[in-house]
């Protein structure tokens, strides 16, 4: 997945004990199995990213199992309760088993 | 040409009842994941029994965001929120995701924890086809929630 090219965002900074949103984003074509190469008639095999784990200072907080349901350039929101600064770490993995990592800063005041 | 669709047919024919074999005997077992219970199933209906099990999926508590109309099913914005308070006692653990239209019922699986804070996903998914949306949540307490809602889709969204 080297061309991938992923993006995060998350609040500058939070109070603790806030729930802030997270919101996700990678280009990856999803291709779904289901579609034939118009000239030969043949199948063009499925290739997805089929995993985005997030963790927060090295805890799960949040996971999800992706089918081929699952839009090109998969984008993703969910939710996170501030707790301490640190880096929350997205791992993205596809079919073959490669993933692609990115961290964000997270900074909680008070 | 016609023989070689056939074929794969049949294999996938046995294929589905191996896996759905397999599925019944997982649906007895405990602790299974997510990704285990999402094993190809041929409509939402098996694929729910995967999950829930003997369970009874009681209605209300999830609340499906979708648009009344997706013009592209290509990309049709949705978000699912449950209502939770999400603490160490009380949680949502799982939420899965079917369309039972599409080639594949199964969307999406979601795993939460209570640093999560809040039970709510949003994401875009393809929809080949007017058709339910079925959201099933798994409770700490081991209480399951369902809801359902219609898309209509204008241009299906699974390339042919």
């Amino acid at each position: 997945m080297a061309k991938t090219k992923a993006r995060v965002k998350v609040p500058k900074s939070i109070k603790k004990g806030e729930v802030f949103q997270v919101k996700t984003l990678i280009s990856h074509k999803m291709e779904t199995g289901q579609r034939k190469n118009k000239k030969t008639g043949k199948k063009i095999s499925r290739m997805i990213i089929n995993k985005l784990v997030c963790q927060y200072n090295g805890k799960e907080v949040f996971a999800s199992d992706w089918h081929p349901a699952i839009s090109a350039n998969p984008y993703m929101a969910f939710y996170v309760k501030a707790d301490a600064s640190g880096s929350l770490d997205f791992t993205w993995t596809d079919d073959e088993g490669k993933s692609v990592k990115k961290s964000a800063k997270i900074t909680v005041a008070g | 040409m016609i023989h070689k669709t056939l074929e794969t047919r049949q294999v996938g024919r046995r294929e589905l009842m191996a896996m759905f074999g397999a599925g019944v005997v997982a649906a007895m077992g405990v602790g299974m994941t997510p990704r285990d219970a999402m094993a190809d199933a041929k409509s939402v209906t098996d694929a729910m029994m995967k999950v829930v099990g003997d369970n009874k999926p009681a209605t209300g508590k999830i609340k499906l965001d979708l648009p009344q109309i997706a013009e592209n099913g290509n990309t049709v914005p949705i978000a699912v929120e449950v209502d939770s308070p999400m603490s160490d006692a009380d949680h949502v653990k799982a939420l899965h995701l079917w369309a039972d239209k599409n080639p594949r019922p199964e969307v999406a699986s979601f795993r939460f924890s209570p640093a999560s804070g809040k039970a709510k996903v949003s994401t875009r998914v393809r929809l080949s086809k007017t058709q339910n949306i079925v959201a099933v949540a798994e409770m700490s307490d081991g209480k399951f929630y369902m809801a359902k809602s219609e898309i209509k889709v204008t241009i299906g969204g699974c390339g042919g």
